[in-house]
């Protein structure tokens, strides 16, 4: 019998739930009560089948991304190459690091395709795809411990901010990660885009070779994990105010970096209460999008790991990572 | 289909419950986290983790394509979509497969549901009416326009009981008593109002989920006790904030300074001197007549009810709280030098307890349950050999719903049930002229239990089969019934 996904409204009765093996999407549209119907329809349509297409391809989607083209056919692969492939020439990076982000853009693209909407969101696990018509705005809640969900800070983005793309990633999280921050959180004109830096940045913010650090080769962990006998962060012992600013900045010199090429817009990084924001401008104090208390903490995704949906518990995304 | 499909020496498994196909080591989850290897089986960690996080939120889910116009039916999916029998037709009277036995895989696993209308000889409705009033002695007969339909049956707390139906009068009397009966069982049933009278007792309109209404008047609440028990449920709140509380009823009259729950608190006696028969301390009949004023008595000054305060024992400044068994009136008052109660406002202390007493009051309502038996022509729908379908459900191998509303089997012999008709579908019941009432019956369970209890296996259909041009209603789910495909996800035990 075929498989079909899990498809249902939550109890609120406006956010649609979409949900398929190791997929899970919360989904809200706003506007006219018939648009809002067209688009759910369309995010059930594009939905079902997608993790199936995605399957068809996944030796190659976890292998590493390579810099002289793309053998991937589907529309979604292609997307998560596309997202990765401005790091494969200087990291281990497959396109598995950019999936939750890129299935959450695809099934909006489906949405904003089939009706006029004022806004909505593709939330998968805390990878969240956000379209804005123009005047329109989210608020944005931002966690800190994707285990121990509990917004610390809110902010509102607007349509002219440009930003598309939310995501968020730390070793506590679903999915591996080499680095040892709590959670970083990118903004990015893209949900695909913030997913692949989240993961590059979520790296860095290490300190290699420390004794209170526990790392696990990915494999023992999950047989097939693209990650192979690359060791992931399993636990972080307590470490001195020093060292935690030696970690992260090692993760703020790459979202400069990457914020530099363009590649994202703002990054906010949290590791053992201590926080830092990069982004949005040159002065620090005028960031918009992320409020000053915000927790920065680098935590790194590992470069892939058998990952659909983001590292945030779907928890948070209900508790309102994102509200109307 | 929940089975591995391959096994590695050391222990791994593959997950075949979608296309990721992760090998998942032992003790370890696959990338969903929803699967797991269990000393090399693979299991559900918990078969609704994510629906069951959604839960907490408050509620349950409402299966999206089943919101009648708000969705276009093109997506029906195995695990939201429940095929209730309502409507589906009946295996009587030949011993022919069910109309729709419809197979899903819900969580893995292969799942079949029978589905069928049966035609009950054997039914009728249990009533129960929330009033203290006396609706007529117990064994009287209960008429519908002028039949015999059922009679009065043991009174349960705060309510009465009727027991309506049942082979006796639907086949029994004459020919109309048959039919104003099964009229009867179908209108309470489908959740309609009916005028019932009881023999040397009261004329009553019934109707499930709504208020009895008793010769004319309709009951608003249930009390939280009678006076006296009112006493004992409060008394510790009362107690330091207040020297005296009176709880007016018609039925006993509680006073907390002499009642048993008074005195083991070690509150004083205050001189208080009641009108009415005394039961034992603290508790008084009659204290006034019946009526419409405080407590279901016709006072409207509940000083009424007083005699004067015996000197000994009061004193002036001595505090009293006067109120009825609903909460909806209350005085306070405070002794004057003479020893007179003079009204004052109520302190906030005790505003409180007034509201506790009101929250605590629980609406009036008539409820109605269906009871029928499975008989041989309906089982033998199921299956070819019945008597396996009633041991499966008796082993809980098969769940058994009405129109999807979850059921209570009644042990022993057969499958008789019960279910509360404000569970099911709105007009899931029918009739036929025997006359009988046609309700709807569905069993569901593994398609190889199915199997196993020499099921009509070669009739099994995908529900995915059940083309659109067939005149399908879709419902809402009933947002208190657990879901028939994950009835573990029950929130009440009853019904």
């Amino acid at each position: 019998m075929a498989r079909l996904p899990q498809i249902a409204l939550l109890p609120d009765g406006r956010r649609l739930h979409l949900q398929d093996g190791p997929i899970d999407l919360i989904v809200e549209a706003n506007g006219a009560a018939e648009a809002v119907r067209a688009a759910y329809a369309a995010a059930a349509r594009r939905f079902t089948g997608l993790l199936d297409e995605l399957c068809d391809e996944l030796a190659l989607l976890r292998a590493s991304a390579r810099t002289d083209g793309c053998a991937l056919q589907g529309p979604v692969a292609r997307r998560m190459h596309d997202a990765v492939v401005p790091y494969a020439s200087e990291t281990f990076i497959t396109p598995m690091a950019a999936v939750a982000g890129s299935v959450a853009e695809t099934v909006l693209a489906a949405m904003t395709a089939a009706a006029p909407l004022d806004r909505a969101y593709v939330n998968n696990g805390g990878d969240i795809a956000l379209y804005l018509a123009p005047e329109q705005s989210f608020t944005v809640g931002l966690v800190d411990r994707p285990d121990r969900p509990g917004l610390f800070g809110t902010s509102v983005l607007t349509a002219g901010d440009g930003i598309r793309g939310i995501a968020t990633s730390g070793w506590r999280g679903r999915s591996f990660s080499l680095g040892i921050a709590d959670a970083v959180t990118i903004l990015a004109v893209g949900a695909a885009d913030a997913d692949a830096a989240a993961t590059v940045v979520a790296n860095a913010v290490d300190l290699p070779g420390h004794p209170a650090i526990t790392r696990i080769p990915a494999r023992e962990l999950q047989p097939d994990s693209d990650l192979g006998d690359r060791p992931v962060t399993r636990g972080v012992g307590p470490l001195a105010p020093a060292e935690i600013d030696t970690a992260l900045a090692a993760g703020t010199a790459v979202a400069d970096t990457l914020i530099a090429r363009g590649l994202i817009r703002a990054a906010a990084l949290h590791l053992a209460g201590e926080t830092r924001t990069v982004g949005l401008g040159s002065d620090p104090t005028s960031l918009s999008v992320i409020p000053a208390k915000a927790g920065i903490s680098m935590a790194s995704r590992a470069a892939g790991g058998p990952r659909f949906r983001g590292d945030d518990e779907r928890r948070i995304a209900e508790q309102g990572t994102l509200h109307a | 289909m929940s089975q591995p499909t391959e096994k590695t020496e050391d222990g791994r498994i593959r997950c075949d419950a979608c296309p990721v196909m992760c090998y998942i080591k032992p003790g370890a989850a696959g990338a969903c986290d929803r699967y797991a290897n269990h000393d090399g089986t693979l299991v559900r960690v918990d078969p609704h983790v994510v629906l069951d996080r959604t839960l907490q939120q408050g509620g349950s889910v409402v299966p999206f394509n089943r919101g009648g116009g708000d969705w276009d039916g093109k997506l029906v999916r195995g695990p939201e979509t429940f095929v209730t029998a309502i409507g589906a037709g009946t295996t009587y009277p030949d011993y022919k497969p069910a109309p729709f036995i419809v197979s899903a895989e819900v969580d893995g696993v292969d799942m079949v549901t029978v589905v069928t209308e049966g035609i009950f000889s054997y039914c009728g409705v249990k009533v129960k009416v929330d009033t203290d009033r006396h609706l007529g002695p117990e064994r009287s007969l209960v008429r519908a326009q002028g039949e015999p339909v059922g009679h009065v049956t043991t009174g349960e707390y705060g309510s009465q009981m009727l027991s309506l139906g049942g082979v006796h009068h639907l086949t029994g009397g004459s020919k109309k008593e048959g039919r104003v009966t099964c009229d009867t069982l179908l209108e309470l049933s489908n959740g309609r109002a009916v005028e019932l009278t009881i023999d040397d007792g009261a004329t009553i309109i019934v109707q499930a989920g709504r208020p009895p209404i008793v010769n004319g008047a309709a009951e608003e609440r249930m009390r939280v006790g009678c006076g006296s028990a009112t006493i004992g449920m409060f008394a510790k709140q009362w107690h330091g904030k207040v020297d005296e509380v009176v709880v007016v009823d018609d039925h006993i009259t509680g006073v907390l300074s002499e009642h048993q729950a008074g005195k083991l608190l070690g509150i004083s006696e205050t001189g208080i001197h009641m009108k009415g028969r005394r039961s034992t301390p603290g508790r008084y009949f009659q204290v006034a007549q019946p009526g419409t004023g405080w407590g279901g008595t016709d006072i409207s000054d509940p000083l009424s009810i007083l005699g004067p305060f015996n000197p000994k024992a009061a004193r002036p400044g001595l505090t009293m709280l006067m109120v009825s068994t609903t909460g909806e009136h209350f005085a306070y008052y405070q002794l004057d030098d003479e020893l007179k109660p003079v009204q004052h406002e109520l302190p906030p202390a005790l505003q409180q307890s007034i509201a506790r007493i009101e929250e605590n009051c629980e609406p009036a309502l008539c409820t109605v349950l269906f009871m029928g038996g499975a008989g041989g022509s309906l089982r033998s729908g199921v299956t070819e050999n019945p008597v396996r379908l009633t041991r499966s459900v008796k082993q809980a191998l098969t769940y058994v719903t009405c129109g999807g509303a979850p059921v209570y089997v009644w042990p022993g012999g057969g499958i008789t049930f019960m279910v509360d008709v404000t569970r099911v579908p709105e007009n899931a019941f029918g009739y036929v002229p025997t006359p009988a009432l046609v309700a709807p019956i569905e069993f569901t369970l593994r398609l190889s239990d199915y199997e196993a209890l020499e099921g009509h296996m070669d009739h099994v259909r995908p529900l995915s089969s059940l083309g659109v041009d067939m005149a399908r209603r879709q419902v809402p789910g009933h947002r208190d019934n657990p879901w028939p495909f994950a009835p573990e996800g029950a929130k009440r035990s009853h019904g």
